[in-house]
């Protein structure tokens, strides 16, 4: 393991997790919910009556944020290595996975582990193992 | 009023994960590859954002309705299981092949990524096919009471 000064960034880091934290916070102290996006997309595919129009402005704002942010500052970059298949197939597993798992990174990641959830810890340990390990086989074995 | 509350905050969000430098799979991955030349910032992001929710979530346990009025509808689900683990593990492969989550992937696509939407179109479809699935497993259980009751 090497660290990558370079490309590390750790106040923008924490700067931005602060705003995070922050959209989390305004949505359950204003909604009463959690900012978990996959289980916001997902309640949309089987709606409930008066449980969709905050969902789809949820992800509207998501949608508008570079729209926003170019307004103001220089988007930075966003580079997508993997290939449009590559793309189909981490889609599918990431539904199949969030749906199955209950969450995500925000669901599980950052709302499950602020409300100090065991679940939510078991969650992020195993997404954040599987994920370490896929990149290490495409990387270092399958790759090389 | 909700779903201004919700544009805000998902805007919000987006504006966190761009500034956070989480909107780009490239640094995903290099926060993944422990091998390679590792980039810890996600860590930071984590620490940034739990630390807020830390006393968001606090506040919101102790309530039994939101600042709107609306229900307080935390999670209930407590269950350490199969499911749980084996989907948080498909999803961290998913993660791992593309370097994206779903809430990045939105905010790509917000910038114009077609492969932030191919991703989106297939996760939509990999969520829909579980529904389809666990709706007819729930259908086929509660015909055979017998297979239940065992």
């Amino acid at each position: 393991m090497t660290l990558d000064s370079g490309a590390f960034t750790p106040w923008s880091a924490t700067a931005g997790g602060i705003v995070i934290g922050v959209a989390a916070a305004l949505l359950v102290l204003a909604n009463g919910r959690v900012a978990g996006i996959s289980g916001i997309v997902g309640g949309i595919l089987s709606p409930r009556s008066g449980d969709v129009a905050w969902r789809i402005a949820f992800i509207a704002g998501l949608l508008a944020a570079p729209v926003v942010h170019s307004a103001v500052s220089v988007l930075p970059a966003i580079t997508i290595d993997g290939t449009y298949p590559m793309m189909i197939v981490a889609g599918l597993v990431v539904g199949v996975g969030t749906r199955y798992g209950g969450g995500c990174t925000s669901g599980h990641g950052v709302c499950g582990l602020s409300r100090l959830s065991p679940r939510s810890l078991v969650a992020t340990l195993s997404f954040i193992a599987s994920g370490f390990a896929t990149v290490y086989f495409l990387r270092h074995l399958a790759g090389s | 009023m909700a779903p201004v509350f919700a544009f805000v905050a998902g805007l919000t969000f987006g504006l966190g994960l761009i500034v956070a430098g989480m909107a780009d799979p490239a640094k995903i991955l290099a926060f993944l590859d422990i091998a390679g030349t590792w980039d810890p910032s996600l860590l930071f992001v984590m620490a940034g954002a739990i630390a807020v929710g830390l006393v968001a979530f606090a506040v919101a346990r102790r309530r039994t309705s939101s600042v709107l009025g609306l229900p307080m509808q935390l999670p209930t689900a407590r269950a350490i299981d199969t499911r749980l683990v084996g989907g948080s593990l498909l999803f961290g492969v998913g993660w791992g092949l593309a370097g994206f989550c779903p809430g990045p992937a939105i905010v790509a696509l917000g910038a114009g990524y077609g492969k932030a939407g191919a991703f989106i179109v297939a996760m939509l479809m990999g969520m829909a096919a579980v529904d389809l699935i666990e709706r007819k497993r729930v259908r086929s259980e509660s015909e055979t009471p017998d297979a239940s009751g065992a």
